[in-house]
């Protein structure tokens, strides 16, 4: 897992003084106690809700998701073998319960993507339009500009390769993990990421290129 | 012209193929031999030069918009939500 998703026991803005340990607080957890509950409730649904909105782009289902997971991760915490960090455990059962969203409300078929996919002439050759003007996004945009602009883009992804970029490139699950969660093989997910990222690059183009996007 | 010329010259390849190449090279995990030839290519072909460096700038750029906080939904998550979880534990199960 990512550096930022292991080696911490809460969420981000838990303190230590706040805390006990990680073991304490599983153990309170599997006793049923009350107070530790609400205290992992707290301290995780912040993050946990971050994660299911960026991979559902929706509020509803997002707060649907967080519930759905932290009631699972309470109700399993027995399961929990303490191979990984707590917040690493968390992460996968929100990823897990994202997807299951996902797959409720529209199938991860293979989309369309051949269209921003890169163009190559009969000899095999890239067509690549030559760089001459390559200029640095943050000179033409404001970072929230920026911000908006890829969201928007990532967004324009056909869903089912969108997914795959957001888990790998941004909650940083690596190959086999993704494949396990959405039930593909590792090669499939590769050749998806590639096409999701070379897709997004030629949405991007205009902004990378200091054209008007 | 090109690809019809890299097709013929050994250890050559050509941009479809780098295309291939590609992701494995970017994770480290083509064998060295692959690995050279991927370099081979990467030094004699402009396009594909320019392509890789706009690709990369790519997924730095989708980092960067997700780890701006404001990408985020707020950090003050709803009452009822906490209260909703902290209820439903022992409820039914959903899963």
């Amino acid at each position: 897992m990512p550096e930022r998703q292991s080696g911490v026991l809460l969420g981000d803005d838990q303190t230590p003084s706040e805390g006990s340990s990680e073991e304490e607080m599983i153990a309170g957890l599997r006793a049923g106690d009350e107070a530790q509950a609400t205290r992992f409730v707290r301290a995780n649904i912040g993050w946990m809700r971050a994660v299911a909105f960026r991979l559902l782009r929706d509020d509803g289902l997002a707060d649907d998701c967080v519930q759905d997971a932290l009631i699972k991760a309470l109700r399993n915490i027995g399961k929990f073998e303490g191979r990984s960090k707590l917040k690493t455990w968390l992460h996968r059962i929100t990823v897990n319960e994202a997807l299951m969203k996902l797959r409720s409300r529209k199938r991860l078929e293979e989309d369309l993507i051949d269209p921003l996919l890169p163009d190559f002439d009969e000899n095999t050759c890239r067509i690549e339009a030559p760089w001459t003007r390559r200029i640095s996004a943050e000179e033409i945009l404001s970072q929230a500009e920026r911000r908006q602009l890829v969201l928007s883009k990532i967004g324009e992804l056909p869903e089912s390769y969108r997914i795959v970029l957001m888990l790998r490139d941004i909650e940083e699950l690596d190959t086999a993990e993704v494949a396990e969660a959405l039930g593909i093989t590792e090669g499939n997910v590769k050749v998806r990421l590639h096409r999701a990222r070379a897709a997004l690059k030629k949405l991007l183009e205009p902004l990378l290129r200091g054209e008007t996007p | 012209m090109k690809g019809a010329m890299l097709r013929k010259l050994p250890l050559m390849i050509t941009c479809r193929e780098f295309e291939d190449f590609l992701l494995d090279y970017m994770e480290g995990s083509l064998p060295t031999r692959q690995r050279r030839i991927f370099e081979v290519h990467l030094a004699i072909c402009r396009e594909c030069r320019e392509y890789l460096a706009a690709y990369r700038e790519t997924i730095e750029l989708g980092r960067q918009a997700f780890e701006d906080p404001a990408a985020n939904p707020p950090e003050d998550v709803p009452e009822d939500l906490i209260t909703a979880v902290l209820a439903a534990r022992g409820g039914d199960p959903k899963g």
